[in-house]
């Protein structure tokens, strides 16, 4: 018997392995270099970041495939990768005062972060179930600590293990889905799977794929796989939610196309049985309605962007459902134009957590404008997008999402779709009249605290970068219509 | 030059000049904001004496690429129909900004670079001639507007505010999705105005998309029954914010069904037409009837232009040259004499603070010339011969006859009711013994105040007087929307 050892081709997977790579020199740096305070380690980790993203930036348009077709660098992963790079890289910038203000260890968080990253930007590069598990995993684990980070607060650990429970239950949900699969079709390559045929009422497919959307759903929070969410994303470190809430929902998402649209769709369509088109859209309408109107009632801030962030995975569903290269290439845009306005929102909510106070609730945003008319701002103009107004970068993702939702004849998917915006509506106007419109609350002690230059650099750039979106998306359909094809 | 650019931009720039300038030296910025309408202005003077009349085609037109992928350009020009709008955008802007100047007193820089914001988003919506640049302008020109009513609103602002956009966009987002519907139905895969209405928009699917583009336009209108974010809005809005929200923000709507849905879906808006006119005429009684009945003197206002509005629509849904050209003229007519009204309502409340009309009464006596233009203002705005509202009013209702002589005997109940609600109303206010003690010191009109209603008051004299110098140069465009086989020829 014998053995060819297949050619490793490593460069594929740089995009992944620069951030794990730094990730342990920052972890050797934390162990040999001298200090209390290693903040300067974040240079590190904000160097690696840029490295591996002109590094993606460079991969655009080869289309490589490495380790016997597992992974495969098409314009789509590598661009889900850059959002992954980006929003690992605003965190990093909005976390540095963050930490410091409550005297959170450097090093191990960078790590965690770096290799988060790196898990996510393996899973959106796999293109093999077993490799989109690994990404998966390499991603949670590391979330799971970062959320209970913070270590004195009881509900950045509450979050923690609750996220640490249920993903685990999903992750056994999803590797169950994967040997359903495999036993269908013996294979775990999402090509060789696609290639399969007469799968259509063949019990195991039908079981592993429903499995594998379940995991997925959980991951990107679908309704009713999110009850995870709000608790979750309340509890954590907020620069962490800001990163689960838009690098784990494009990570997630990726996979979850490519297994859709590369493996189960085709097979499905190819041989009748039941509709999963229809399914996905009933999915999206449920999560679109479910988060929505959940986060009508909310009164804490962080409550509400977790029911938001729902909300959107449902209209990015529309564009999974929708399918196609129009499908792919609204998805990517809208997870570019989710990850700088969302990034933008807890920009603005990080300024507003200075001074000792957590747990803002809409009540002690009250009369806020006054107090820090830039911070307000840019949560405003940051909701202002989520809500769908032009010009900003929301309004031409939901564009883009509605007019793929249409070209494929889902008209009365898009229907529901603005429907769904106009109750949206309601909940981001919510702060903005606070911080404007009402006057301050009583027992609200106005905070003199600055804002940090960092902090406030950062917000700026990614509310002009939400504006620039919107004004010219030009370059960016260009560059996310690449992707589709 | 690229006039049209200039218009939309320089507010924008003057809006950002307005963020930089120190927050304390309120009457700096309240100084800036005058010179910046002013200078707007000036521009708009440009486009007044370089507009060519007789003519149908777009002018000042420019367009360039914006996401070229969708078919999506920067296109603007300016025909008949936009032409004399955006006059009146830039001149109500430069009433609204100086009547704001006693009145706010607080964040003063935030309202201003607010109205600018608002200004550009409103010329933008009647220049645009790329759909998707129109409905950009037509959502954003929402914000300003929402934030204006609820900081320097009043009592119930916020309440007003949120209905406000609520209503708004619960036409627009409709809107938009039969914008993308219409953008691959035609097969143009274009989103140029001009491009589109060349096409043909197949009838099966026209009506649904002539319903959502009307649906937005009507709650903008606003017409009955989706009139009723209005008297909120209108009521609770600063002095500034109800004149151009009645005077411009309103014929946004009515300007959306001649420029869209008239172009668009020309065959589903003859379908739809007598229902629209229906509405409208409901609109025009029920508004004044409404209006009679108020004892707040800024809603009857309010209801009143639910009434007048309605008359626009009819007049553009009973598809006459008389009737179109009287609907445009009235959109100005009513800019002009309900901002005044407006303006009066609040130079009445920062004198008083009160807005019920119980509390008033025999003021003329007491403010001698406030009280003469509040009766000129009211009898154009009631349609009085030699006033601006007489001749749209009268144009309109000529070409309904044509159309169906039942349409303006019933419209023209409403002439009559507002003759009515606005003589009572002026009767109870100002005429009769002062019955309120502190009313006989109110002080008369300052300069500044007397300036702005005799420049709205001169507008409503000349047109009123010489109204074909407003008229000519919208015929040549009104006549090529109403025949569908020169619509074409709107494209030079």
């Amino acid at each position: 018997m014998t053995f060819t050892i297949p050619e490793i081709n490593l460069f594929p997977l740089l995009p992944a392995l620069i951030p794990a790579v730094t990730a342990m020199l920052i972890m050797l740096g934390d162990a040999l270099l001298p200090g209390k305070n290693k903040s300067y380690l974040a240079f590190l980790a904000l160097i690696g970041l840029a490295l591996a993203a002109v590094q993606t930036f460079m991969q655009y348009n080869t289309e490589q495939r490495a380790f016997n077709n597992s992974v495969y660098a098409s314009n789509f992963a590598l661009g889900v990768s850059l959002v992954v790079l980006v929003a690992a890289f605003v965190t990093i910038l909005l976390s540095v005062d963050y930490l410091n203000a409550r005297e959170l260890d450097f090093g191990e968080y960078l790590a965690l972060l770096l290799g988060a990253a790196s898990g996510m930007i393996l899973m959106a590069l796999a293109n093999d179930l077993i490799v989109i598990f690994l990404g998966l995993e390499l991603f949670s684990l590391p979330l799971y600590v970062l959320s209970a980070f913070w270590r004195k607060n009881n509900l950045s650990l509450e979050a923690g293990m609750k996220y640490f429970l249920l993903g685990a239950f999903s992750s056994a949900f999803f590797l169950y889905g994967i040997a359903l699969l495999y036993g269908a079709t013996g294979s775990t390559n999402l090509q060789t799977i696609a290639g399969g045929a007469n799968l259509a009422h063949n019990v195991l497919f039908l079981m592993g794929a429903g499995l594998l959307l379940v995991g997925f759903g959980f991951k990107v929070g679908l309704v009713p796989f999110q009850w995870w969410m709000p608790d979750v994303y309340e509890g954590a470190p907020t620069p962490i939610t800001a990163f689960m809430s838009v690098a784990t929902k494009a990570a997630a998402f990726a996979a979850f196309f490519r297994v859709f649209l590369v493996a189960v769709f085709p097979v499905l369509d190819a041989s009748g049985g039941i509709d999963w088109h229809l399914v996905l859209a009933v999915l999206a309408v449920l999560t679109m309605t479910g988060g929505n109107v959940a986060a009508l009632v909310q009164t804490n801030i962080k409550r509400m962007l977790a029911y938001s962030s729902i909300a959107h995975a449902g209209y990015i569903l529309v564009a999974l459902v929708a399918g196609g290269e129009n499908g792919m290439s609204a998805a990517l845009f809208y997870f570019a134009a989710y990850a700088v306005m969302n990034l933008a929102a807890f920009g603005g909510v990080i300024a507003f957590e200075q001074g000792g106070r957590e747990r803002l609730t809409l009540v002690e945003l009250s009369g806020a404008a006054q107090q820090k008319p830039w911070a307000a701002a840019a949560i405003s103009i940051a909701l202002l997008s989520l809500a769908g107004f032009p010009p900003f970068a929301g309004f031409v993702g939901k564009f883009f999402v509605f007019n793929a939702a249409v070209t494929n004849g889902y008209v009365w998917l898009a229907v529901i779709g603005v429907l769904n915006s106009l109750v949206s509506v309601y909940y981001y106007l919510g702060p903005v009249v606070r911080m404007y419109m009402s006057p301050p609350s009583e027992d609200w002690q106005p905070t003199r605290a600055r804002t940090p230059a960092l902090l406030t650099g950062t917000v700026v750039i990614v509310v002009l970068l939400t504006i620039a979106i919107g004004l010219f998306p030009s370059e960016v359909i260009q560059f996310a219509q690449a992707a589709g094809k | 030059m690229p006039i049209l650019s200039l218009l939309i931009l320089f507010p924008l720039a003057a809006a950002l000049v307005t963020a930089l300038l120190p927050r304390a030296n309120a009457s700096l910025i309240k100084g800036w904001a005058f010179v910046a309408v002013a200078i707007e202005f000036a521009l708009s003077v440009y486009l007044l004496t370089n507009f060519v009349p007789n003519t149908s085609a777009m002018q000042f037109v420019e367009q360039y690429d914006w996401v070229p992928q969708f078919g999506i350009s920067y296109h603007v020009g300016v025909d008949g129909l936009s032409f004399w709008l955006v006059m009146l955008t830039t001149f109500l802007m430069l009433i609204a900004i100086p009547a704001s100047f006693s009145e706010i007193n607080d964040r003063v820089k935030e309202y201003f670079i607010f109205f600018l914001i608002l200004e550009a988003a409103m010329l933008g919506v009647f220049v645009a001639l790329d759909v998707f640049l129109f409905y950009v302008f037509w959502e954003f020109s929402l914000i300003p507007m929402a934030f204006i009513i609820g900081i320097w609103g009043h009592e119930r602002r916020i309440y007003a505010a949120i209905k406000f956009v609520l209503f708004t966009m619960s036409g627009s987002l409709l809107m938009l999705v039969a914008i993308i519907v219409l953008y691959f139905a035609t097969g143009a895969r274009t989103f140029d105005l001009l491009e589109l209405q060349k096409t043909i928009t197949p009838a099966t699917i026209q009506p649904w998309l002539f319903c959502a583009f009307a649906l937005a336009f009507a709650i903008k209108v606003p017409m009955f029954p989706l009139h009723t974010w209005l008297p909120d809005a209108h009521v609770q809005a600063p002095t500034a914010g109800s004149i151009i929200l009645a005077g411009v923000l309103l014929k946004l709507g009515a300007y959306g069904f001649l420029r869209y849905c008239l172009t668009l879906f020309p065959d589903a808006s003859r379908e739809f037409a007598p229902l629209l006119i229906v509405l409208a005429i409901i609109g025009i009684i029920y508004g004044a009837m409404v209006a009679a009945v108020q004892k707040d003197l800024k809603s009857l206002v309010a209801y009143s232009s639910v009434s007048h509005m309605g008359f626009i629509i009819l007049g553009i849904f009973v598809f006459s040259q008389q009737a179109m050209s009287g609907a445009v003229l009235q959109m100005v007519n009513h800019g002009l004499a309900t901002g005044a009204l407006f303006l009066l309502v609040g130079i009445l409340y920062e004198r008083t603070h009160t807005r019920l009309i119980a509390n008033f009464g025999g003021l003329q006596k007491v403010i001698p010339v406030y009280a003469f233009f509040l009766l000129v203002v009211m009898f154009a705005s009631m349609g009085l011969p030699g006033l601006n509202g007489f001749v749209g009013e009268f144009l309109i209702l000529l070409g309904a006859w044509s159309a169906n002589p039942m349409y303006t005997v019933f419209a023209a109940v409403g002439v009559i009711l507002a003759a009515i609600y606005l003589l009572w109303a002026y009767q109870r206010a100002m005429q009769g013994p002062v019955t309120i003690e502190k009313n006989k010191t109110l002080p008369d009109l300052t300069r500044r105040e007397f300036v702005l209603l005799l420049a709205l008051v001169v507008f409503i004299v000349l047109i009123g007087v010489f109204p074909n110098f407003v008229l000519n140069p919208m015929q040549a465009s009104i006549g090529a929307l109403l025949n569908p086989n020169a619509v074409a020829g709107l494209v030079k």
